[in-house]
């Protein structure tokens, strides 16, 4: 299936509650509201014909302050977060991207980790920067910055050379469960 | 009966508590920033947690401060085993970005620089791999080749490790006269080297005794955590982006996707061997096929003129002057490109806002999921086996935390 | 030896304790190395056959850092790795030495961002900073004989 396909499947079947399409040299994805979001991954990875049964990658985007400069006018989007997820087809050989749109008020988003492992650490990474809390994930620490950090510096208002001195490293890196780690 | 009078057999086993060790961060078998936190039941390992970050040089943030074509030395500096793969990725999702291609020769010229890239990380992962599992002779084999072919990259653009050989819209410049030559001579050298490491290790008793059943990563495993790369294919999943979603011409090459059916430790390092001698057949239909032609784009908007142009016409010195000053400017979109590096699948999910700097740089670093498996693999096994795992899952920790 | 043959008698020569000391300690310098990113890969190269940093006595190379008195800090250093560091350098018994390799370790490099150090002599004393990202094997087989000149300039009495 090329890309286009696959959008026109998800936009078939679950109608309204696509935000948004969109496709840009040959590459399609569609934008979900955080309710939505498990229900469209989770079609997308179960049905015959998309088959998109590999999670690669979980990035967020911070929109704050966007506006293109080509003069194709403003930036419509009402919310400011958007996360994005790679999804490959290992037996179809084909890929696709889902974004879920996350509000600044309440920027919280279902975890997905019980659909694909790799999540777990992906999310973690995306709360650790942009400070999008991910619901229902078991260990939802800092990844990537250390735990003393403050703020999240993948937002656009985080200045890019504020730093912040730690002043000794975790204890304890252990959790209950081999599988939350 | 003991002198005390206690019978042995109704004495209970004395009271011990779980152990908790820590290996890292600065620790010689993590090779790089790791810190891998074990809980030991006499040495068997029953839990485990995996802190990152140590390296965490704000590769994502840098980007967004930066111009396009001023990534290309961030993005080596994420993978430095093979760095030229990284920059050659990231200079090609620009190209998709912008809509444009590099011209026959300079993609054929990064193909051969990237499998070189592989081959010299592939190398250096096996040797550090088998050092710490005791066979220290072919790290020091292997990394007399690994100097060769640093030689080869300095003959081609002045630097022997950190490249900064592609260009957005092609290579920065042409291959000297009687480079190919050398480098096939080297790659018969290396194929030679790397046939001489794995008939020292294939069928080694201890190699295998330590090997074999250690760290298993199980198919389904690897597809819930995104594994790719050798680690992937040692479960038996051929997948391999040069073969599934070429670039660069890749459909060109003749060339085998090696897969393994046990994924554990020997079967990783095994296809790594088999790759390396892919690569070695790659590099060599890539120079017997390579077109003529220019090695850069024909665009003003991507390509700087020629000098003599910037010197004498107006039109080139106002040419140079933008680029320059204004940087590449590619249209409002966003894309996600991915290319097969040392590692696995590397991908670059770049936002652009029409503007010379990226809005929004995301790297898929292959390291970060494939390093995600590491708590549950060692579960149950010892920290020796522990450490042969990490180093046969070959973590880099510049792309694991950018 | 040979030398034994030039005394009679009595085989005793009288010297400075500085100079024998000195001697003693710049030809059996046992590094520390810490690395941490893509210096650490060329530091693979300096120990290695080609460029062989035993040619100086600064082979034996000490993961531990108490049996060491040379630390190599080898790529960057960020805010996290920054206690890591500090406390490796604390454990090190003197007389000690420091070699900062590459542009991150020495001044951040054009890593000017929140994560990383702006240069390891925010955290621990360097006595030689080497150039380049990375330095080529010769700059730190250079840093290692400039560290040979600083200690026979020592006295004995300096670490106490």
């Amino acid at each position: 299936m090329t890309e286009r396909e696959i959008m026109a499947r998800v936009e078939a079947q679950f109608g309204a509650k696509v935000l948004r399409s969109y496709e840009f040299r040959g590459q399609c994805a569609v934008t979900v509201k955080p309710e939505d979001l498990r229900a469209v991954l989770t079609f997308l990875r179960d049905d015959g014909e998309t088959a998109l049964d590999a999670l690669m990658d979980v990035g967020g985007v911070d929109y704050l302050g966007f506006s293109p400069v080509d003069g194709s006018g403003d930036d419509d989007r009402e919310w400011r977060y958007e996360v994005a997820y790679q999804l490959y087809s290992m037996g179809r050989n084909h890929r696709f991207r889902v974004k879920v749109a996350v509000g600044e008020e309440k920027p919280v988003v279902p975890s997905v980790w019980d659909l694909w492992a790799i999540a777990n650490w992906m999310e973690r990474e995306v709360w650790d920067l942009f400070g999008i809390h991910f619901e229902g994930h078991p260990n939802l620490r800092r990844i990537l910055c250390h735990d003393e950090f403050q703020g999240h510096a993948l937002r656009k208002d985080y200045p890019i050379n504020k730093r912040q001195k730690l002043s000794a490293p975790a204890e304890n890196l252990l959790c209950a469960k081999v599988e939350w780690a | 009966m003991s002198v005390s009078g206690h019978d042995h057999t109704t004495v209970r086993p004395l009271p011990s508590d779980l152990l908790t060790l820590n290996i890292g961060p600065a620790h010689p078998a993590t090779h790089g920033t790791l810190r891998i936190q074990v809980q030991l039941d006499g040495e068997t390992i029953v839990n485990s947690g995996c802190e990152i970050g140590y390296l965490h040089r704000g590769f994502e943030k840098q980007c967004e401060t930066v111009y396009y074509q001023f990534v290309i030395p961030y993005a080596e500096r994420l993978n430095y085993m093979g760095p030229v793969n990284n920059s050659n990725a990231w200079c090609y999702a620009c190209e998709q970005l912008l809509g444009i291609e590099a011209p026959a020769r300079a993609q054929a010229l990064r193909v051969i620089t990237s499998e070189m890239g592989r081959i010299i990380d592939h190398a250096v992962c096996i040797g550090t791999n088998l050092v710490d599992i005791g066979a220290l002779t072919n790290f020091w084999y292997m990394y007399n080749y690994r100097e060769k072919i640093y030689d080869l990259y300095e003959e081609l653009c002045g630097a022997r490790m950190m490249v900064n050989y592609p260009r957005i819209g092609g290579v920065s410049q042409d291959a000297p006269d009687g480079w190919f030559e050398k480098l096939l001579r080297v790659i018969d050298e290396m194929q030679e080297a790397v046939g001489d490491v794995r008939n020292l290790v294939e069928r080694n008793r201890i190699f295998m005794d330590r090997t074999i059943g250690c760290g298993v990563i199980t198919r389904e495993m690897a597809l819930s955590h995104g594994v790719t790369g050798p680690c992937l294919r040692a479960t038996g999943v051929p997948y391999d982006i040069r073969k599934a979603q070429p670039y660069w011409g890749y459909e060109k090459y003749q060339f085998e996707v090696p897969t393994a059916e046990g994924g554990d430790t020997y079967d990783r390092t095994i296809v790594r061997f088999q790759e390396m001698f892919e690569s070695c057949k790659i590099i060599r239909q890539a120079v017997a096929s390579i077109p003529g032609g220019p090695v850069m784009v024909d665009n003003h908007l991507v390509a700087l003129p020629a000098k003599d142009k910037v010197y004498n016409t107006m039109e080139g010195l106002i040419n140079h002057f933008k680029l320059v000053m204004h940087g590449i400017q590619p249209p409002v979109g966003e894309l996600y490109s991915a290319t097969e590096g040392g590692c696995g699948e590397l991908g670059f999910y770049i936002v652009s806002d029409g503007s010379s700097k990226p809005w929004r740089v995301r790297i898929r670093p292959p390291c970060f999921a494939n390093y995600s498996t590491f708590p549950k693999i060692i579960q149950g096994k010892m920290v020796a086996d522990a450490v042969a795992a990490l180093g046969s899952i070959n973590i880099i920790a510049g792309e694991l935390d950018r | 030896m040979g030398l034994e043959n030039n005394f009679e008698g009595m085989p005793v020569i009288a010297t400075r304790l500085d100079e024998v000391v000195n001697w003693g300690r710049k030809y059996a310098l046992w590094p520390m190395p810490f690395g941490t990113a893509c210096c650490a890969i060329e530091f693979m190269g300096v120990v290695s056959s080609r460029f062989d940093v035993s040619r100086f006595g600064a082979e034996l190379v000490r993961f531990s850092p108490r049996q060491a008195d040379l630390l190599l800090i080898m790529g960057t250093v960020t805010q996290k790795m920054a206690p890591v560091l500090k406390q490796i350098y604390d454990q090190m018994p003197d007389p000690k030495w420091v070699v900062s390799m590459g542009a991150c370790a020495s001044s951040g490099g054009f890593y000017d961002n929140y994560s990383v150090v702006q240069g390891v002599d925010e955290l621990v004393p360097v006595d030689v900073y080497v150039a380049g990202c990375p330095p080529r094997p010769e700059n730190v087989i250079g840093a290692i004989v400039k560290i040979q000149e600083k200690i026979s300039r020592e006295s004995v009495r300096d670490w106490r």
